[in-house]
């Protein structure tokens, strides 16, 4: 009883840390908010209104009508026509079009006479992907282009070919919204949990109010759980109120089930709650601290799937990212949202959480005692 | 003494201070050198978006040589490790356990409907969850029946090649390595932390320590006091700029075309501008732990995700494009990704660089008057 009234104690003071200063207070609610939407919207692999140029020295019906499949699709913008072949160095160098089109003036005559008319399309590559994914687009209006013209009879198949049929599944459409906003809310909350509890002790210490606190009739485990709970509380209704924002405002489909939802989110924050605590109770000042989580945060964030796949990486970098929590996270979360799986299909990720939270919290609580100055 | 001695004596007391601070606490210094190897190397590394030996399964129900050229020449792509599976309902189930990340299907009727009907369909299926690996997948499925088609053309078969083909060309960057891309943007990222991040907690330390007002009693004049804020975190941003042009450019290869002068000076302004931002935070908040969270939220995170980093920034709706436009990051990226892959184009550096100086003017500004008007009030 005595034992619980003390982690009660102890918990509201931490409550009263940061609930009494109306900035600190606003600071875990609002911006982290107002970053989920914004980010929702900007994180996002899809183009839109790629802006172009079109250089047609060929000028026939068939030019046009190419052409006019990128003015009806709604990733391509035409933002100028040119008239000479020095322009389209103006062009890209300068940042006015991201891709020059380019149809000679042998393609009609090309077309007509059964040789491959071509159609140049130059690039600017300093988006890397953007540069793909819009050679992408081009590469399927051209196909259907190809299939049209075969249909109209304006040419005829000569002679064997082959014709690729793809199909997505799981996300038909392939819109990488749903990929990443269902991911985001697990980066969100963590770094809101991680800034949280790595100040906690840190701050005490540099107050020097740390050391009033273990003179305190307080064991360092109940010192521990104090100083967890309000981060576990803010992290869990963050990170709930993120999956309703993804459902019912960004529309993503949520096959899974809440408790699923809960479970897998509960492992995440205690994790992150332990390595927060075990960063504060590593530093002396908050300085060190919030530098100390952000030397956690940064790799985390970038090794973890969320922005550029694991699969990618080399295999020493993928068992590497096997100690990252977030990993783990953005992997159940994209699991339970997108693919409905159930406690049994991401016990694979919610283990490895488990068995990080039971290393980091105890050795977080052993330090609170053994560093100090 | 003249003013202007007077004016070194208490710039070089004011750096001292600075300077002996951020030795003392050497986690200032592992953040401006230490962090950016530990980035730079997992980026140079680990981190791409240019898929390799993606695992897709390859269903033939065809066994003519026809389709058995065209397995082949999946197993020969380097961009895919194909694993042959007898049946479909086999290949589903690789698929749902996520074992392969796409399937690559030759119906029964392929050899007879290429040489009969002249066109026969290859069937691929991605798992769609991530888009953009999606897309590469197909792109690169593409690019495979290509080969085979210009491959049976150079042997004198008659093959149907498409009425219109594409020839492309992808300016800066040939290969479209996206290391090429990532590694400037990632220099961006670095130098903000510590021009806002590490500004914002020293200069809100001294206020809750209740230090600044000890050093404002002095004969410091505030400009002095910007000032000798500014100069170690403006070297140290600067350092950690120039090691990882270094790094990326030595190790990883990473072109680099434009002059360093131009480098310097852009990211100077640059450095300025987060500066600037820190310093302003950490006066108007005054504690540590919120400007921690401010410097997160409003610096961090937008360099990372509003700036055009990773996401393309273009294709957002317009709000997110105008939220933009405050992020002095989204100028930088611009114009380190002009510098590392196309060289000085000045038409798409100046604008950059009159928004960076706008930004840096205003915010140091903003921060000068702040540090007064607090004293007064």
């Amino acid at each position: 009883m005595d034992f619980v009234r003390r982690i009660i104690a102890l918990t509201i003071k931490e409550f009263i840390m940061i609930m009494k200063d109306p900035k600190s207070r606003f600071v875990i609610i609002g911006p982290p908010l107002f970053q989920f939407f914004v980010f929702g919207y900007a994180a996002t692999y899809d183009l839109k209104n790629v802006r172009y140029t079109v250089f047609d020295e060929s000028r026939t019906a068939e030019s046009r009508q190419l052409l006019s499949r990128f003015e009806g699709s709604e990733n391509f913008e035409l933002t100028k026509t040119i008239l000479s072949e020095k322009e389209i160095a103006f062009m890209i160098d300068r940042e006015k079009a991201r891709l020059v089109v380019h149809i000679g003036p042998e393609f009609s005559r090309d077309l007509h006479n059964g040789r491959p008319a071509t159609l140049q399309v130059i690039v600017d590559g300093r988006n890397s992907n953007v540069a793909l994914i819009a050679l992408g687009y081009i590469g399927r209006i051209v196909e259907q282009y190809n299939q049209d013209l075969v249909k109209n009879g304006v040419v005829s198949m000569d002679g064997p070919g082959v014709v690729l049929v793809d199909r997505s599944w799981f996300n038909a459409n392939l819109q990488s919204r749903w990929f990443i906003v269902s991911a985001l809310g697990g980066l969100i909350s963590m770094v809101v949990v991680m800034i949280l509890t790595s100040l906690s002790v840190a701050r005490e210490r540099e107050f020097g109010t740390f050391d009033q606190l273990l003179v305190a009739p307080f064991n360092p485990g109940e010192i521990l759980i104090g100083k967890s709970l309000p981060g576990m509380l803010f992290g869990i209704t963050d990170a709930l109120l993120f999956a309703a924002g993804a459902v019912y405002w960004f529309g993503v489909p949520f096959r899974g089930t809440v408790p699923t939802l809960v479970l897998a989110l509960g492992c995440f924050i205690i994790t992150i709650v332990g390595v927060g605590l075990l960063v504060s109770s590593l530093s002396m000042t908050m300085q060190q601290a919030l530098l100390g989580s952000f030397v956690f945060m940064m790799p985390s964030v970038i090794l973890s799937g969320f922005a550029t796949p694991i699969e990618n990486m080399p295999h020493w970098l993928q068992i590497g990212t096997l100690i990252n929590p977030l990993r783990h996270i953005i992997t159940a979360l994209r699991d339970i949202f997108l693919e409905g799986a159930s406690v049994s299909m991401i016990w694979h990720q919610l283990w490895p959480l488990v068995l990080m939270a039971c290393f980091t919290l105890p050795l977080a609580g052993w330090m609170f005692r053994h560093r100090s100055q | 003494m003249t003013p202007r001695t007077l004016f070194f004596m208490r710039m070089r007391g004011i750096l001292r201070k600075e300077v002996l601070q951020i030795l003392r606490d050497p986690s200032s210094i592992a953040l401006a050198i230490v962090l950016p190897l530990v980035l730079l190397f997992i980026f140079g590394y680990g981190v791409t978006l240019d898929a390799e030996n993606v695992p897709i399964a390859v269903v033939l129900d065809d066994n003519g040589p026809a389709a058995r050229e065209v397995s082949a020449r999946f197993d020969l792509s380097p961009y895919f490790k194909t694993i042959h599976l007898t049946s479909m309902a086999e290949a589903t189930e690789w698929l749902n356990q996520r074992r392969v990340d796409g399937i690559v299907h030759l119906q029964a009727d392929f050899s007879s409907s290429l040489y009969k009907r002249n066109q026969a369909p290859v069937q691929v299926i991605v798992n769609g969850i991530d888009a953009n690996r999606a897309r590469l997948i197909q792109g690169y499925a593409r690019g495979v029946l290509q080969t085979w088609t210009e491959l049976r053309q150079a042997r004198g078969e008659p093959v149907a090649g498409p009425a219109v083909k594409i020839s492309q060309r992808i300016w800066f960057n040939e290969a479209a390595v996206s290391r090429d891309f990532l590694v400037p943007g990632l220099i961006t990222l670095i130098m903000t932390l510590i021009g806002i991040l590490l500004t914002a907690l020293v200069v809100a330390r001294e206020w809750e320590r209740g230090t600044m007002e000890a050093i404002l009693v002095t004969p410091i004049r505030r400009v002095d006091l910007l000032l000798g804020k500014m100069l170690p975190y403006f070297i140290l941003g600067m350092l950690g700029m120039r090691l990882s042009v270094w790094v990326g450019v030595t190790l990883f290869h990473v072109p680099f075309r434009g002059s360093i002068t131009a480098l310097f000076v852009l990211s100077a302004l640059f450095m300025l501008a987060s500066l600037g931002f820190g310093l302003l935070i950490s006066a108007a908040v005054r504690v540590q732990f919120v400007a921690a969270q401010i410097s997160i939220v409003a610096g961090f995170l937008p360099a990372l995700f509003l700036s055009g980093l990773i996401f393309d920034l273009e294709s957002t709706p317009r709000f997110i494009q105008i939220v933009s436009r405050v992020v002095p990051a989204r100028y930088f990226v611009d114009i380190s990704h002009t510098l590392f892959m196309a060289g000085d184009v000045w038409p798409v550096l100046l604008p950059n660089a009159l928004a960076l100086a706008v930004m840096a003017v205003l915010f140091i500004s903003l921060a000068f008057r702040k540090i007064t008007k607090r004293l007064e009030g």
